[in-house]
């Protein structure tokens, strides 16, 4: 027998209504979270939500603890990632076409402030992940039983510059190549690896050097001299997909290093 | 206003004073923040210096050459970084102030206090949610406010003056002003992140694991703040804001004047050695002109530790010069390098050979660029060690 409307109207009865469906039911397999009950199980039966441990210490809930540091830093890669993919519909790696796509990104495209909001949110991810660092570290929340993850978060700093770094010639105006070559021509002093580093001149098997202006670090991180085509191809190619793998990789080692070793740091 | 401008512009003029300045105020706010922490992140104190920075920069906005530098819109994130990290900074040190009067009265930390657990739904999600919909909308905000920067296309003929690294690593740019590229970009970054790697393995105090307190870990907190606040984030917001064409110094309201030159007086310790001491000229052969350079980096970096670990001297000549009558200001300065002497002696013992070793090695890497800025202003070093024919310059 159909229902009456006025009980298809009532927003309460609808939502149980719709609660009750078979489709409802296969998505989510627990009830409306207001009983215990069913609160742990929305955190357990939810892949993203699982991160999360059903319970936690309440200190772990303040601001002033955690400074929320290390979840809106991943959050702004998640930004990232999403904006960033928007971009690459419109980007070419090449001398060609970079600039002219920035210029057409900048001025024709809808909705105009995907670059600004990737570029901003890239400044900010390196901050975020500083104070991260920061706060981990002024909580001593590195002592054992975390000391390896610890590492592991050394290692997403650096991949988070490395991926800001290798984001910044992209534009492939002024500013990029210039700043790319001052923090590449560091590569070059490289001890023994950089033709102008420490100890290279002694690598040489008769009159013939070994390590070169063309075979170097610089060389081999640039793919050339000097910052040029292959440079934007082989940051672009790192950029958009070598270091977001990576990074994604020890993020899903770190935040699984946080619950297998005791969630959130806290007094003994 | 403009007396101030004038005033503050005379102080910076010149390459030396201007970093000294900014150091030695950088070195002395985190070493005050380590002694007399309770009293500066009581918040009418800590509050009062945000006024103060805050009214600062208002007022320095009215300039015309600090706007052009400060309002760039890719400056602006080394602004956002300058307040958050004084501001993270009081409010850690402020919970630690709390948290050591807390155990000195014998009570467990604040953080001890709520050990009871709660539903991480929905008490921990509905935060998580709410700063994600914040920082969103500040990213939107900022984004429509801000246009992302596009400078003309690169033309590898047309070197900009100054050429300035990405921000984050302008701490490393800075240091080229002190050391060899080698050193500044290759080796001593390897040992930041070396060094950060090996923070747990050579830190045995277990105390002050998930709780804020300075008085447990005094030593740790403080090589800390010493590397990330007063060393790394000084020289990124010197290198952003203060370092101009040619990479020479600028006071905050100076013109950026790219024909601006100083000459380099900057000498080498074998010509101090060889010509103005010795009379004699430099030797010919390398090994021995720079034997000097070398005797004193490893004097530096081998004798320092063991001499450290020894227990030389009695533990409390520190105390006895404390309580010996002197002026008190006078005795602490006097008992200092003591104090110091004892600290590490004691530390030896508590970490062993190999961690006290490592730890020693990291910290001599870290206080060798503050000597060498010291070494640069005072007597115009350049190189302890300096064999440019194998670009070896230490």
């Amino acid at each position: 027998m159909p229902k009456p409307l006025k009980e298809l109207l009532d927003p309460r009865q609808a939502a149980e209504s719709v609660a009750s469906t078979q489709v409802w039911k296969s998505i989510f397999r627990h009830g409306y979270p207001d009983s215990p009950r069913n609160r742990a199980l929305t955190m357990i039966s939810n892949v993203f939500l699982h991160l999360h441990p059903i319970r936690m210490k309440k200190h772990g809930l303040r601001l002033r603890y955690t400074w929320c540091m290390g979840g809106l830093t991943f959050f702004l890669f998640l930004i990232e990632t999403i904006t960033g993919l928007l971009l690459m519909f419109y980007y070419r790696p090449t001398p060609e076409y970079a600039h002219y796509d920035m210029q057409y990104l900048r001025e024709d495209v809808p909705v105009g402030i995907t670059r600004e909001i990737h570029r901003w949110a890239a400044h900010a991810m390196v901050i975020t992940v500083w104070l991260h660092m920061f706060r981990v570290f002024l909580t001593g929340s590195y002592k054992p039983p975390r000391e390896f993850n610890w590492g592991i978060g050394v290692f997403l700093l650096v991949f988070t510059l490395l991926l800001s770094f290798t984001g910044y010639l992209l534009p492939w105006d002024q500013l990029a190549i210039w700043a790319i070559t001052v923090g590449s021509n560091m590569a070059r002093a490289t001890p023994f690896l950089g033709h102008e580093g420490p100890g290279a001149s002694l690598l040489k098997i008769g009159d013939l050097n070994l390590v070169h202006a063309g075979d170097d670090a610089k060389f081999g991180l640039l793919g050339g001299r000097f910052v040029g085509a292959p440079a934007l191809l082989r940051f672009y190619v790192l950029h958009c997909v070598g270091f977001p793998l990576l990074l994604a990789t020890l993020i899903a080692v770190h935040f699984w290093r946080v619950r297998r070793d005791g969630g959130i740091s806290g007094p003994a | 206003m403009g007396f101030l401008r004038d005033l503050v512009n005379a102080i910076f003029t010149g390459p030396t004073l201007g970093p000294v300045l900014i150091f030695t105020i950088s070195v002395g706010g985190v070493l005050a923040l380590l002694r007399w922490y309770r009293v500066l992140t009581r918040p009418k104190v800590a509050g009062a210096a945000l006024v103060a920075a805050v009214v600062a920069f208002a007022l320095s906005l009215g300039d015309h050459n600090f706007r052009l530098i400060v309002a760039k819109p890719d400056n602006v994130p080394i602004v956002m970084l300058f307040f958050l990290v004084g501001f993270f900074t009081w409010l850690a040190l402020r919970q630690a102030a709390l948290n050591d009067e807390r155990i000195e009265q014998g009570k467990p930390p604040r953080e001890a206090e709520e050990s009871e657990k709660s539903l991480t739904w929905p008490d921990l999600v509905y935060i998580e949610f709410l700063s994600t919909v914040f920082v969103t909308a500040a990213l939107l905000l900022w984004s429509i406010l801000l246009k992302a920067p596009l400078e003309p296309p690169s033309n590898p003929t047309e070197t900009p003056n100054p050429s300035k690294a990405p921000w984050y690593f302008l701490g490393l740019q800075e240091m080229l002003v002190y050391y060899d590229p080698w050193m500044a970009g290759v080796v001593l970054p390897s040992m930041i992140i070396v060094g950060l790697i090996a923070v747990p393995f050579i830190d045995p105090n277990s105390k002050g694991s998930g709780y804020y307190t300075l008085k447990e870990r005094k030593f740790s907190i403080g090589m800390f703040l010493f590397g990330f606040v007063s060393l790394w984030c000084t020289m990124i917001i010197l290198g952003t804001f203060l370092r101009g064409p040619n990479w020479n110094f600028f006071g905050p309201f100076q013109r950026w004047d790219p024909h601006l030159l100083f000459p380099l007086v900057n000498v080498d310790l074998s010509e101090y050695v060889w010509v103005h001491w010795l009379g004699v000229g430099k030797p010919n052969s390398i090994l021995l002109r720079e034997m000097p350079g070398f005797l004193a980096v490893i004097a530096y970096v081998v004798l320092v530790p063991p001499l450290f670990a020894k227990r030389l001297i009695p533990v409390d000549i520190a105390a006895k010069i404390r309580g010996s009558g002197l002026p008190k200001a006078l005795g602490e300065v006097l008992a200092a390098p003591f104090a110091a002497k004892a600290f590490f002696a004691e530390m030896y013992q508590r970490l062993g050979f190999v961690r006290y070793n490592v730890l020693m090695l990291l910290v001599l890497s870290m206080m060798s660029l503050p000597i060498k800025m010291v070494l640069r202003w005072t007597i115009n070093l350049k190189y302890i060690v300096s064999i440019p024919e194998y670009f070896f310059n230490i």
